[in-house]
This record gives C-alpha cells, structure tokens and sequence, in this order.
C-alpha cells in the first residue's frame, strides 16, 4: 500500500514522530480573514488547557461532548476578555483524533485567530505539524490505512517539504549548532553526576548553584538568538509577505488571479456563511501568502499597465518573499537588471513568463543574475508552470529559513521551534530552581530536560552518551 | 559418578552469595520449600571485594530490598563498623547511605539467618548441570551425584563459572579469593544455547593494620548520628571503626609505567571486559597520565582482624610490583601486605536473554540473578537476587511474576536496563541511570514498596501495621501544613531573620512557608500550635521532602504517567518482527533479540528509534483493529 510505505517514510525520517501524549494546536481553517476560523486543539490537555482560556457558563471539563458553548477567551496573564467565541468540545473517544479536541470558533480576522492560537502556544501546547490531526487519528486507530490514504494525500506536499527540512537541516548548520549546545550541557550533567554518585572523588569540579544557573543561562540565550530568527511561525500565523514584482505588462496582474483563483484558498467553509474571497491572502497548499499591493496591481490591466519599477520597490520594502516576472519574449531591459539589484538578500523566485512565445531573453544572464535563486519557466495564458512555482514556494518557506539575514538563520522547522522552545523553557525552570537555592541535583533534572529535547532535534537521546562522559572525563573508582 | 534422587523442591537457589542469599531466603518465607546450593559454606554471603555496602544508588537499592522483606538492611545493620550519610549537602534525591561492614560478622550473622528460616535449606555442593525436559528446568545435578528436582532453579552463581585468578604472570582456575571454581555449568549453559560473554574484575591487596602509619593519612569517621538501611533497626553500633584516607604517589605511577608490560591488561592476557567505574589503578594511571596522585581509602575489614582494604588500588600487577607499589604510597611503606590484589575473569549470560522476571526465555522454569546476569556490586546482586527468588517461588507456587518498573525502585531500573539493553561492561547502578530519581529516594523506598512486599508475602503482618501508622502520620502532618497559617508576628519575624528569610506581611499557610529554601520543617513547626502528638524524626522528614520539592516531584511523576501508558502496551510474545514493514533492520533485529514485552520496553532498546515505536505502534493497533473488526 502506497500510504502505508509513505507513511513509514515520514516516520523513519523523523517527520512524523512519536509524540502523540502531549497536547496541540494549529488554525484549522484556511488563513485569511473569512468569517470565522477556528482553532484545533487536540490531545489530554485540550479540556484543561480550554478551561485556563475559556470563560462560559460552565468549565469545560463539565460540559457534555460533542456540545458547543458561547463564553470568552481570557489572557490568563491578566484575566482579561480577548475574544467572544464560541467553543466546541469533542471528548475521547469519539473524536476525530479519538483524543480530547477542543475547536475555538472565532472572528476570521488574523488578529483575533492570532491572538487565540497565540495564548493556547503559551500553554504548553505545541504547534501542530502539518497532518499531524491525521496522523494522530491514525495511530489512534481512528481510521484505517486506506482511509487515511486520502487524507494523507492532502497533506503530501507539506510533509515531504517538512521532510526535506528535516534532511537538509540535520546535516546543516543546525545540527553543528545543537550539538555544541548540548556539549555545553553535558559538561555540566556529568560535573553534577560526578558529585552525586562520587562524593569523595576530589578531582571534580563542584557544581554550585551558580555554575549552574551562569552556565544553563548562557545555552539559553544561544536558543533565543536562534529562536530570534525563527520565523516560520509567525509567517505560518500572519502570511508570508509576498510581492509580485516586474516591469509593467509582464503578467503581474494574471498571475495574482491565477493564484487567487486557482487556490480558492480563502474561502469560509462554514454552512451558512457567505463564501466571501478576501484577494489578499491565498493559500498555496499550506503557506499561506500575504499579497501586497494586490490593489495596485489590480488598478490598472495589463495593457495599459502603469505601475513601473518604483512601485515594485515599495512593495519590496515589506515583502518575505518575492515573485519577479520576467518578459521571456523580450530581451532583458536595464529595469529588470536594476530590480534584481533591488531584491537584494529577499528570497525570491524568479518567473520566466510568456515562454509560449519564442524566447528573447538571454537566459545565462538570467541564470546568473538569479545566482542560488529558483528560476521557472510560466506561460500563465497557458496555465503552464504554475505548479513548479507552487512547488518553489513551499521549497522556500519549509526549505530555507525566510529570513532577510541568511548568517543568522538556523530554523525554519516547527517541529525544531517547538523543540527549542522546549529546551529553552526547561532551562528556565534550572535557572529558577537555582536562583531559588534549590539543590543542583535537583535543577540538574531542567539541565537533562533540555539536554535530552535538544537532543531530539538531532536524533540523539541515549542518555548512555552520559555515563560515557562521566567515565572518559573523571578517573573514578570507589 | 552414579546418581542418586537426592530430593525434591519448590525452589533451587544455585549458589549462596548476596544474590544466592537474598533469593533463598526470599522464597522460603514466601512458602516455598527451597534448596540453596553452595560450593562451600564458608562463602555464604562473602565479599571478596570492598568491605562496605551501599553508596550512591546502590545505599537506595538496599533499602528497597528492605522494604521488600530481603535480608540485606538488617544483615549489614547487625555487622556494620562504621556508616555514613553521603551527599547531605545535595538534595534528598541522591542522600545515601555507606556502611563499612565487619566481612566475616557479616557472613556469619547471614548464615544464621539462613539456618534459622524454615523451609530452606543450605547445603554445600558444586552444581554440574541443570535437569531440562522440554525446555523446562526440572532441578539440577550436584558433582557427588545428586539430583534434585524443583519447581523452579535460580541460578546465582557469582563469578565462579570458569572463574580464573590473574597476578602478573600467574594465572589459575580459582572462585574469588581461591575458592573453587565451577567448570562444568558453565560448559552445561553454553550446551544448553545460552549466549556468554567474559567478563573481568579486580580487587586491591589487603594489608595489615598494625603495620599502616596512619599518621599519614586522613581520618574518616562514621556519622555519630545513628544511621541504619532497614526500617526495623532500633539499636545502632556504638564504637564506629574510621576508614582512613591516602593517595598514590608519583613514584607509585612510575613503578606502574615501568611495568605495564608484566600487567595482564596491556600485555594481553586479560580477555575479560572490566568495569569503567571500578578501574584498575593500572588503567587510571595510563588513561589519567595527567593526574599526580590518585585517592586510595584503607578499610578495616572488620573489628576481630587486622586486614585492611586498600580501596582505588584494585590491581592484577605480579605480587613483586604490587608490593613495591604499597612502599611508595605515605603510610604504607612498612605496611605488610597480608594478600596480593587479582583480576579474575569470568563467565556471565547475556541479559537480554531473561524476561523481566528473571526467568531465562529459553528455558522455562530457570532464573539468573547477580552477577551472572553481568552485574557488580552486592548491592545489585542482592536486588536481582530478591526479585529471582520471589518470582521463582510464584512460579513454583502458580503466581504471576511480579516485576518493578523504572519509576518504582532503583532494581526496577537495573533489571529493566539489563533485560532491554544488554550490558557491554560489569553493570554497576548509577543515580544517573534512573530517569526518576527525585521518586526513587532512599528515605521513601518503604513507601514505595512496603505495601508490595507485604502483598508478597515478605513484609511480616506487625511491621505492616507500623508502616501504615507512618503513612497516615504523614498524611496527617501534610494535612496540618496546609490547614494552618502562620501569622506576622514579632515572633514570626525574628525567627525568620534568623533564617535569612525575607518576613512576612500577611497569614501565610504553613506548607508554602516551608517551601522557602532557608526554612526545614523544625523552622516552620516551631511557628505552629503543637499538634498534640509527637511527630517521629522520620514522618517529619517526608514531611518536609513531599512538601518542600512538590512542583519537582509533581513533575516527575507527569512524566512517569506518560511512561506507564507506554508499559501499558503490551507486545504479544510470539510478534514476528520479520512481517512488520519498515521496521529499520537494525532495530528488527534488536527486537527480535530483546522480545519487549511492552511498547514502553521496545522503546529502550538501544538501536530502535522513535520512527520504529512508532510503526510497531501502528501495526498493533492495525492488528487490534483487525481482530476487533474481522
């Protein structure tokens, strides 16, 4: 069976991953502003964690399943109302997941989704990874393999992207990075160790609170400069900045219609709700793209298009990414050369359009102006291309980190992020327990916390690599 | 030799050191009529290495034997000459108790122990072969033919199979300290189809006291609080024995470097894998070239002779360069070294041949405990050898073994880690090995299994009744901590400048004083009107741990919830791995190997990934999908 070996894939590299106790979350309905979204939230916290954010006549963990309840969100932090909602709960088994799954039904805006996702992620409830709701139902027996073929189809694209992320990062920066980081921990496991299992060994360093707290705050900044450019999130949250740029009459205006119509993306599912198209945000399986400037775009017809170079670089300004058309029917003009200029260090992708009409273009110009850049061929009066450029898309946003400042840039996988997060709030609690005079061996249980998360980035949690350090580090033998 | 049907039995327990002991003793209290089988009975309950029982981990494990009705707390309680507490500047997690132990009161006061219990009996004589009919151990046959039948065989045999002494260039057939090795068994277990691997270990010379300068040296007393492993001890030792601390010299080193070619370690004839944590001082002085001097601590071995230990000075040099190492070390120049140190090599099974129980998967009906199970260390012999013996005497008796998990007992740790992940070197427990140690105390071991003991049939039904009374104490006291509030007052405030602790404004509960780091429970009781009962010293303490490293505890326990709905799901014991799809081949085999007999285990195995859990989980719950559908 096909999904069965795809699924066994994702597994084995690490994709789908055997974490199914704790409990997550993700937008469950399309990005944009439709007229209501919803927040998923699945696994055995869901009730609870609904009950810290959730204010209506009664606690949900009281209410009947399968019920729906009207009742506000609140920042927990202040107590404050955040959103009116209403909030459905589904419990074990009888769910989608056959776990607790709780569904926030909220304003479309992003703003309010944002700020809802935004509280449950501070609740120890983690992102979700793309069809992870299936893959849960799935391991929950839920549904069979077969069943979940079809569903598993749906959620192809973004996985294999995830997938490849996971491939590329772990030979990359990266895993060089975790992997000092967690030397740097170990150093202090093995010092504590040392102390506790061999009292009267005198040639090891005695960890103190101090150390501890001097030396777990150290690898926790490193997380948060790594986490500082960690962006996927928040573009998975709000949109990826995009701007379609490119001298006037080079099929700007098609192209924001071929995405828009052909993604259908942002359109409610709602029964009863009007399906309303909001133009400015599509979703191209998954990533969701913010387009900017669409109405200046939309102003003017190809023919008699206006908007010339300086409106393209305004939209630069603000962009995550960029969509640069090119006229293959046409040499290269000094405008297209200086927009490549102006692109500077924003990923971009460059689209060759009109190739159904002989090319004029010098394409090694083009080839080597792009330099590491996609470059894809497009008719879009065929329809041709259009896919590859999806495909490109996604390449970009799980691939590489979508950040301006390449140097900086580690993440750009959820799983990675939730993991770090992990490992950073863990040492947080180390550096707490130390600051409050707790014992170290006791703070040391945060240090192993972070060390054994860090450690699933990079697939490695044997915590033998521990009782190794202890023996090659320290002549002990009492 | 002509045979002869000698007997027959519930339980064999197959040699009689601190697993062979534990294991008899355990099954004939339990009911079972029991055989314990030695090659000599002046090696019941015999250390041949250092003369102390307990430490880090390991102090925790006796404990836990104790609070499952085994024998080794009370035995050291009755013999010790000097105990301490260990890592009390630390957190309660790791405090642990050491007992320097009088060797030969030690020996003497178990064998009586063991001549004094009904339905067990001690016998001396060499085990050859086990009887085995079907895959099923019927009893075993002893050199001066012997037969004897039982139920169910635990095998405890130390490292006496093929054991071999190694000084310098002498090398003999030999038992620890000259006993007789046993040949034949090992050969019968190797017939049988049981993987062995070789192991070695080593202890230090012996040297008389009379003749150590120990004005040289630094004293190390016991602790004059009194200290004791078993919940039942009452009276304490009074006149405590010092051990005594020295280091080497750099001569000692250059002595050692001079002759590295006459050490059976580096010239190749030491086959055996040691241990890492116990090395020889041979390896320390070649892997740590860097260090001047290395600890060594003189022992007593006990209060009736002279001989001292020189414990971290553990060595299989020829007797001339042993001795010309002592003359090098500060006061022990003159000392007369009274027995040379040795390595011996040895024959051990390969753990990952026995279920969780102890009972060996080939052969139905046969358990190994201690060393043969590639253990060191009395301590972790003993343990296995409790848990061999009381569920060689259930299955002799029809029950269900009973097995600890990693978040119940240290031994729960040892076993699980030996059955899943094999062990390439002797084991020695380590706190680091235990994912929970905040739970696995050495002052809760009783709460954690006391009950179980006594479900058992080990906890006798009077000490039983006391434990309940402690436990409800200590409910009581918690519940006292957070009824009442601590007012300010000027009384309030002083005592808590005292402290350094910063005072307080308005009523504070007196459980959340008690959490201030600076403030023990003496500190926060004394603010509170008098319960009106006297607290024992040892409800106070939990008290105080429970409360003061709750949001630590509380977190543990989280993640050993996660982990039992792990152990929850079983694998079925006859699971062809070989049909699972995807299934990486390195884990397959693993797996195949190992035979977990939960998720949770599978998940352990070295050399299965998260990806393998995960498939193998899928192909469960397709399977049970299946039967519940089809």
């Amino acid at each position: 069976m096909r999904s069965k070996a795809y699924i066994i894939r994702l597994m084995r590299k690490g994709v789908i991953k055997l974490d199914y106790e704790d409990t997550i979350a993700a937008i469950s309905t399309p990005v944009g502003e439709g007229a209501i979204s919803i927040v998923r939230m699945s696994g055995p916290e869901a009730i609870q964690v609904g009950d810290r954010l959730f204010r209506g006549k009664r606690p949900l963990s009281q209410v009947k399943t399968h019920t729906i309840h009207y009742g506000k969100m609140i920042d927990p932090e202040n107590g404050k109302a955040v959103e009116t909602v209403m909030v459905s709960v589904m419990k074990k088994p009888n769910s989608y997941t056959r776990e607790d799954i709780v569904e926030i039904n909220c304003h479309g805006g992003l703003n309010s989704v944002n700020r809802i996702l935004g509280l449950i992620l501070d609740q120890d409830v983690r992102m979700a990874e793309p069809g992870e709701f299936t893959k849960r139902a799935f391991l929950n027996g839920r549904i069979d393999l077969s069943q979940a073929e079809a569903v598993m189809d749906l959620i192809r694209a973004k996985t294999d992207r995830a997938m490849d992320v996971a491939m590329s990062q772990m030979e990359g920066r990266l895993s060089t990075l975790v992997r000092g980081l967690r030397k740097q921990l170990l150093d202090i496991l093995a010092a504590v160790e040392v102390n506790i299992d061999y009292p009267e060994y005198d040639d090891a360093e005695v960890v103190t609170g101090e150390i501890l707290r001097d030396r777990s705050a150290a690898v926790r900044n490193h997380i948060d400069q790594v986490l500082s450019t960690a962006r996927q999130g928040k573009i998975l949250r709000e949109g990826l900045s995009t701007a379609i740029i490119g001298r006037p009459n080079v099929g700007k205006s098609s192209l924001l219609n071929h995405l828009i119509h052909e993604n259908k993306a942002i359109v409610t599912d709602i029964p009863g709700t009007t399906r309303d198209i909001i133009e400015d945000y599509v979703n191209i399986r998954g990533v969701p793209l913010k387009l900017i400037d669409t109405a200046g775009i939309r102003e003017t017809t190809d023919e008699v298009e206006k908007i010339g170079v300086a409106r393209s670089r305004s939209a630069l300004a603000n962009a995550d990414l960029i969509l640069f058309l090119l006229n293959a029917h046409e040499p290269l003009a000094d405008d297209d050369r200086r927009l490549f200029q102006a692109i500077g260090n924003t990923p971009a992708i460059i689209l060759l359009n009109k190739t159904d009409l002989p090319q004029k273009i010098e394409i090694e110009e083009v080839n080597r102006l792009a330099a590491h850049r996609s470059v894809i061929r497009l008719s879009l009066k065929n329809e041709q291309g259009v896919e590859k450029l999806e495909d490109a898309i996604n390449t970009l946003f799980f691939d590489r980190n979508l950040s301006a400042n390449h140097e900086e840039a580690y993440v750009s996988n959820v799983r990675h992020i939730a993991l770090l997060k992990t490992a950073r709030s863990a040492l947080s609690d180390a550096i707490t327990a130390a600051d409050q005079g707790l014992p170290v061996d006791l703070a040391q249980i945060d240090v192993k916390r972070a060390w054994d998360t860090l450690g699933e980035i990079i697939g490695e949690t044997v915590s033998d690599s521990l009782i190794n350090e202890l023996f090659s580090k320290f002549c002990l033998g009492k | 030799m002509k045979g002869y049907q000698a007997g027959s039995y519930d339980v064999i327990v197959v040699g009689a050191g601190h697993a062979g002991v534990e294991a008899g003793l355990a099954a004939a209290r339990m009911g079972a009529k029991t055989l314990m089988l030695t090659i000599s009975l002046e090696g019941v309950a015999f250390m041949p290495c250092n003369p102390s029982v307990g430490g880090p981990a390991k102090g925790v494990v006796v404990r836990e034997i104790d609070a499952l009705g085994g024998e080794m707390g009370h035995n050291i309680d009755k013999t010790y000459i000097q105990m301490r507490m260990l890592n009390t500047r630390k957190g309660p997690a790791v405090r642990a108790l050491r007992a320097q132990a009088d060797k030969q009161l030690y020996q003497r006061a178990m064998k009586e122990t063991i001549e004094e219990t009904e339905n067990l009996t001690l016998r001396q004589g060499m085990v050859e072969r086990l009887i085995v009919e079907d895959g099923i151990c019927r009893g075993v046959v002893v050199a001066t033919g012997a037969e004897y039948r039982a139920k169910s065989v635990v095998l405890t045999t130390g490292v006496y199979l093929k054991g071999k002494i190694i000084i310098g260039e002498l090398e003999y057939e030999s038992g620890p300290n000259n006993m007789q090795a046993s040949v034949h068994l090992s050969e019968n277990l190797h017939q049988l189809g049981f993987d062995m691997v070789r192991f070695k270990t080593g202890t230090p010379p012996r040297v008389n006291g009379r003749t150590v300068d120990y004005s040289k040296t630094e004293i190390q007393p016991g602790d004059d609080a009194p200290l004791s492993f078993s919940y039942d001890t009452t009276t304490f030792v009074k006149d405590q024995i010092p051990c005594w601390l020295t280091y080497t010299s750099p001569e000692t080193h250059q002595i050692i470097r001079d002759n590295l070619g006459r050490s059976p370690i580096y010239s190749g004839a030491i086959v055996g894998t040691g241990p890492r944590y116990c090395p020889s001082i041979e390896t320390k002085v070649v892997r740590f070239s860097d260090k001047s001097r290395h600890q060594l601590f003189l022992e007593p071995e006990g209060k009736e002779t002279r001989e001292v230990y020189v414990d971290g000075l553990s060595t299989s040099m020829p007797e001339e360069i042993q001795r010309k190492m002592l003359e090098t070390i500060p006061g022990l120049e003159k000392a007369e070294m009274m027995r040379p140190g040795y390595a011996i090599e040895y024959d051990a099974l390969v753990p990952t041949q026995l279920w969780p129980s102890l009972e060996t998967k080939k052969i139905s009906g046969l358990f190994t405990a201690g060393q043969i199970n590639g253990t060191s260390g009395y301590e972790e012999a003993a343990g296995q050898g409790l848990m061999g013996g009381i569920n060689a005497a259930r299955k002799a008796l029809g029950k269900d073994p009973v097995i600890l998990d990693r978040a119940q007992a240290y031994i729960g740790v040892l076993i699980d880690d030996l059955v899943t992940k094999g062990t390439k070197e002797p084991y020695r427990l380590l706190t680091s090995r235990a994912e929970y140690r905040l739970l696995l105390r050495h002052d809760n071991a009783d709460l954690r299994l006391t009950e179980l003991g006594h479900q058992i049939g080990l906890i006798p039904e009077k000490r039983y009744q006391r434990f309940l009374i402690k436990k409800e104490q200590i409910r009581q006291e918690r519940e006292r901590f957070t009824r009442i509030s601590i007012r300010p007052t000027e009384h309030t405030d002083k005592l808590l400048k005292e402290k350094g602790a910063a005072p307080i404004s308005e009523p504070v509960r007196a459980e959340h004083l008690l959490k201030r780091p600076e403030l023990g429970y003496d500190d926060v009781a004394g603010l509170m009107p008098e319960p009106g009962w006297k607290v024992p010293a040892d409800v106070r303490e939990q008290v105080e741990i429970q409360i003061k490293y709750e949001g630590y505890i509380s977190k543990q326990l989280q993640q050993v919830e996660k982990m039992k709905r792990m152990e929850k799901k079983k694998i079925p014991k006859d699971l062809d791995y070989s049909v699972i799809d995807g299934i990486a081949t390195e884990a397959r085999q693993k797996l195949d190997k190992v035979q977990p007999i939960s998720v949770g285990q599978a998940s352990r195995v070295s050399g299965v990934n998260p990806s393998d859990i995960a498939i193998l989980l899928v192909y469960l719950e397709q399977g049970r999908l299946a039967r519940k559908t089809g």
